[in-house]
């Protein structure tokens, strides 16, 4: 962890920096396409119930990101 | 097989057909033009007598031995100086040229000592078969004294650690001084004095050991007396039987012939047919294989039930069903998720092969890595992203047709380096070269090597200076509009996109610290200057936009159509012997083998069809969620094959914390390595003399591991892994590493065509290998890109979070050097620590006046994570504000400095920039044993 930021939340944070170019929708969905292709179940798990949880330190196009993850079963 | 003498030919081969048609000794023979009469003479079956000409440095024409008769010319002129001409008629053998013969050696032998019978070169002397071949049965002059004055007295150097360079035996017939600038191109060697006085000498009055010889034996290689000799030869005497075998070193894959007596190695030497090496080698792999019989190998396997517990020596059986029924006890309690693996690029495809298939198979998930991990994981992302394979482009050859070289954070006179002896002697020949580096690296000037532009960034800015070079070929012109329009897709928007302001060299200048007109003239030369080709190196990858820096290059050379022929393309320079195979085998998380996600059910179906058992659809744990994980308490249980995570990976403390919250760690390595000291399994592991399989090197080149001897711990590491995987009920079995290999290729559509049969046959092989390219694909995307269409995208810029600081005011960047290889685990147990005895930090005259530290000085380097001491070396290779140091030796570990900062597609650590200061402690260390590295919260 680093300052306190889960690591989920700054590898998020920084896959969104990547897409900040592009309109907020397009970059959601580049986000959660690129989570969905290399992250762990647990993971997406924990931005999910992160966001979820009203947490307000996610950039606002990882949090739309974490919307369209595929729930892990 | 016996000893194995390949032919030498005495000059190089020339291109193209064989239209020159000659007779020599009445035999006819058609060579390419510029053949040289003794080269036509040798494939017309004659050898000609010879002593200062090899086939792999151009002809000399000083010993005179090799002079012939050539009708309608006068005299006898050299056969290694006379270019073949059509209709001519040779004539090798003749009593004047015996007579002539026998005089040139006459006046050898007389200043040559006559100790044949206790000579080290006895049986492998080209002097002792030239004295034979021309019937030499006297000598007028005398030998030695009697023969008036004479060189016999000159003193041996034996300064080398692994040869010795005895002058008395001398001939100064130049081989060994043409070797070293032609071959290595260090240009070490020279021929001292005039006349009689002539003598080789290793630069200005120094020893070999002091000189700039970088030891990679070539000299050693070109001699034909016993003059420069390997001191295993001396001590042990001349082998008796060679195996071919492959490096286990870097990325290049040199082939070897391991040279024998019984089963004792006595030397290696590089393979002239080697496909990457082509007989060149280097210091690590010419002489550095002595760690595989250094007493610090564990031969038995250990375990312990806490990591504060002593090991205790157990046999196979007990170990292998200790770390069975462990891992399954931690799954039952755990998930099945709490358990994973880390592959090892040190190890053979068939090997990591195994690993993976453990994971997936009998684990029954994806929480596979491999170290790649942490080193080229961005060039698999980039290079699949934009041109559909994760894989470099081009074959080593390649680079002799290049004009343009452009080598960005690479080191390759360091750390690859036979592939940049091969690259330097093209830049001899006129390729003009650019380098992308905050260090002056050797290549940006050395002898007869002088970089047309070194764009000096500032560390993390690779992706601003890459769209400022795409910027310029873009809004000037230079775009290869034809091959953009026939080969490529999504040009449009990426056009747009890097032709806006912000990527101008005028805009970037600022941001990179290189002036915009540096930027400008680099890229009007990449793109107009004829092939181009690119190299990388981990200067690219290990950075916070490493995976976008691999997608901008590859950008630029679809822009400027240099993709799919040879001279051109994009090449990472891969840092471990098998990078590129441990992630073709399936090593990543989210891929099967071939590069195919877990998502693709049809993929999937193939292996659980062959295996027997479900292969979850959903990624594993990468290395650093692996950490995280286990921090957190979801990941319980890590079988690490061959890599030593603790002192590889960054943030040190971060991956103690991870190592220690473990309920088991099992490693399979040569050494009790620092990961060692957390683990409660510790299963010996095999050396690449002991091994059996292949290696994938840089070049997608496929090769084979022969071993010498039997495995020294009475297993092959794959056989441990299938007698683990069977110990927890899942029946995994292989006869041999053919059959893995066989397993591979049909699995595998890349490696359809591979096995261990046709790699014996052809030598090697550059994936993919299949109906289309039975004999392998040497450059790939000659037609179109693996994917189709060559994809541009678009790499926004985004600074790294690592900045530089009043408290952390410097930038440390790493990397390596030529003696050292990695975390050093072997090469420090070699005599190459002659060379690389600790790690030093460099910093620059300014940085270090400011602090007060003088070269040599002991510094505490920290930063916002740890502190370690190390010696300071003052250097001017870095700009103002840019320190450097290595990571080879565990004392100094320059990774308890380096961030949780990484590559935001792969996760690969961002190595490259860490800010840091730097201080002078007062007092040196007085006992280097007390030299530890301190963790930010104290040490374990």
């Amino acid at each position: 962890m680093s300052g306190g930021v889960p690591p989920y939340v700054r590898l998020a944070n920084e896959i969104a920096a990547q897409f900040a170019h592009r309109p907020p929708a397009d970059a959601a969905t580049a986000i959660a396409n690129h989570m969905n292709a290399v992250w762990d179940p647990r993971m997406k798990q924990a931005l999910i119930a992160h966001v979820a949880s009203g947490a307000t330190d996610l950039d606002p196009a990882a949090a739309l990101a974490a919307q369209q993850l595929q729930a892990p079963a | 097989m016996t000893l194995l003498k390949e032919p030498d030919f005495g000059t190089p081969a020339r291109a193209g057909a064989a239209t020159i048609e000659l007779t020599v000794d009445g035999v006819p023979v058609k060579v390419p033009p510029g053949t040289s009469v003794m080269r036509a003479a040798k494939e017309a079956g004659v050898d000609v007598p010879k002593l200062c000409a090899t086939d792999n440095l151009e002809a000399f024409g000083s010993c005179r031995l090799c002079v012939v008769e050539i009708d309608g010319v006068k005299g006898t002129p050299a056969s290694c100086t006379t270019p073949c001409r059509d209709g001519m008629v040779v004539r090798t053998q003749n009593e004047r040229l015996g007579k002539l013969r026998r005089g040139v050696m006459e006046l050898y032998i007389s200043d040559h000592p006559l100790d044949c019978l206790t000579c080290s070169a006895n049986g492998d002397c080209e002097l002792q078969d030239m004295a034979g071949v021309t019937g030499l049965r006297e000598v007028r002059y005398g030998s030695g004294v009697e023969a008036g004055a004479n060189h016999m007295d000159l003193p041996t150097d034996s300064s080398n650690p692994y040869f010795d360079f005895e002058a008395s035996k001398c001939i100064a017939c130049s081989r060994c001084v043409r070797a070293c600038d032609e071959v290595q191109g260090t240009l070490a060697l020279t021929i001292e004095g005039r006349g009689f006085d002539s003598k080789v000498a290793a630069g200005a009055g120094v020893s070999f050991f002091e000189s700039d010889c970088v030891s990679c034996g070539a000299c050693v290689q070109a001699c034909p007396t016993a003059t420069l000799q390997e001191k295993s030869v001396v001590e042990l005497g001349m082998p008796t039987r060679t195996v071919l075998t492959t490096c286990a070193y870097c990325g290049v894959g040199c082939s070897f012939k391991a040279e024998l007596r019984g089963d004792e190695l006595v030397r290696m030497v590089p393979y002239k047919n080697g496909g990457a090496n082509e007989g060149h080698s280097c210091v690590k792999g010419r002489f550095a294989f002595g760690y595989a019989s250094h007493p610090d190998r564990v031969l038995e396997p250990m375990v312990r039930n806490t990591i504060s517990e002593p090991w205790r020596k157990v046999s196979w059986e007990d170990a292998i069903s200790f770390t069975a029924s462990r891992l399954r006890e931690i799954q039952a309690a755990h998930g099945q998720g709490s358990i994973g693996a880390i592959t090892s690029s040190r190890t053979t495809n068939e090997e990591v092969y195994a690993v993976q298939k453990m994971v997936r198979a009998v684990f029954g998930n994806n929480n596979v890595d491999t170290c790649a991990r942490v080193c080229h994981s961005p060039t698999g992302y980039g290079l699949k992203q934009t041109f559909g394979e994760s894989a470099g482009t081009q074959d080593f050859r390649s680079v002799d047709e290049s004009d343009v070289i452009l080598v960005i954070g690479s080191n390759p006179t360091d750390a690859h380096p036979v592939f940049a002896s091969r690259m330097k002697r093209r830049i001899r020949q006129g390729a003009k070269l650019i380098v992308i580096d905050p260090r002056r690296i050797d290549l940006v000037r050395s002898p007869h090597i002088e970089a047309a532009y070194h764009l000096e960034l500032s560390p993390g800015t690779n992706v601003a200076i890459i769209n400022a070079l795409a910027h310029v070929v873009v809004t000037e012109g230079l775009v290869d509009r034809e091959f953009v329009a026939s080969r490529c897709e999504d040009f449009e928007a990426w056009e747009t996109f890097i032709a806006r302001p912000e990527h101008s060299p005028e805009a970037v200048a600022g941001i990179a610290g290189v002036p915009a007109e540096k930027i400008r003239e680099a890229a009007r030369l990449y793109a107009t200057g004829g092939n181009a080709a690119i190299y990388y190196g981990l200067g690219v990858t290990e950075h916070s936009q490493g995976s976008t820096m691999v997608m901008g290059m590859a950008n630029l050379a679809m822009a400027t159509g240099n993709i799919g022929r040879p001279g051109v393309g994009v090449n990472p320079m891969r840092g471990q012997n098998n990078v590129q195979g441990s992630c073709d085998m399936g090593s990543f998380p989210h891929e099967l083998p071939g590069y195919r996600h877990v998502s693709n059910e049809d993929v999937r179906d193939i292996y659980e069809k062959l295996w027997g058992t479900p292969i979850l659809d959903e990624p594993g744990l990468r290395i650093p969620n692996m950490f995280d994980a286990a921090i957190e308490g979801s990941f319980k249980a890590l079988f690490v094959q061959g890599e030593d995570i603790a002192q590889s990976d960054p943030n040190t403390q971060h991956v103690f914390a991870a190592l220690g919250a473990l309920e088991l760690l099992v490693v399979q390595d040569l050494f009790v390595n620092e990961t060692a000291k957390f683990a409660h399994v510790l299963l010996p592991g095999t050396s690449f003399l002991e091994k059996d399989g292949t290696f994938t090197n840089a070049e997608r080149r496929i090769n084979r591991v022969r071993p010498i001897m039997a495995p020294r711990t009475g297993k092959q590491e794959w056989e441990i892994i299938c007698e683990i995987a069977q110990a927890m009920g899942y029946p995994m079995h292989y006869d041999s590493a053919a059959q893995i290999m066989d397993e591979i290729a049909m699995t595998t559509p890349t490696f359809m065509g591979v096995s261990f049969g046709k790699l014996d046959e052809l030598g090697s092989i550059q994936w993919p290998c299949n109906l289309e390219h039975p004999s392998g694909t040497p450059i790939m995307h000659e037609d179109e890109f693996t994917r189709g269409k060559g994809r541009f995208m678009e790499t926004v810029y985004v600074p790294t979070s690592e900045r530089s600081t009043r408290k952390f005011p410097l930038i440390l960047t790493t990397g390596r050097i030529l003696s050292q290889y990695n975390v050093g685990a072997q090469t420090r147990r070699t005599a190459n620590v002659a060379w690389h005895a600790e790690d030093v930090l460099e910093i620059h005259p300014h940085d270090a006046e400011v602090r007060g530290i003088t070269d040599g000085d002991t510094v505490a380097l920290s930063s916002r994570v740890g502190r370690t001491e190390l010696r300071a070396t003052i250097s001017d290779r870095m700009p103002v504000g840019v320190c450097y140091t290595t990571f080879h030796h565990p004392v100094s570990g320059a990774n308890v400095v380096t961030t949780e900062n990484s590559d935001w597609a792969t996760n690969c650590p961002e190595y490259k920039v860490t800010a840091v200061q730097v201080d002078l402690i007062p007092e040196p260390v007085a006992d280097e044993s007390t030299r530890e590295p301190v963790v930010a919260g104290g040490n374990r």
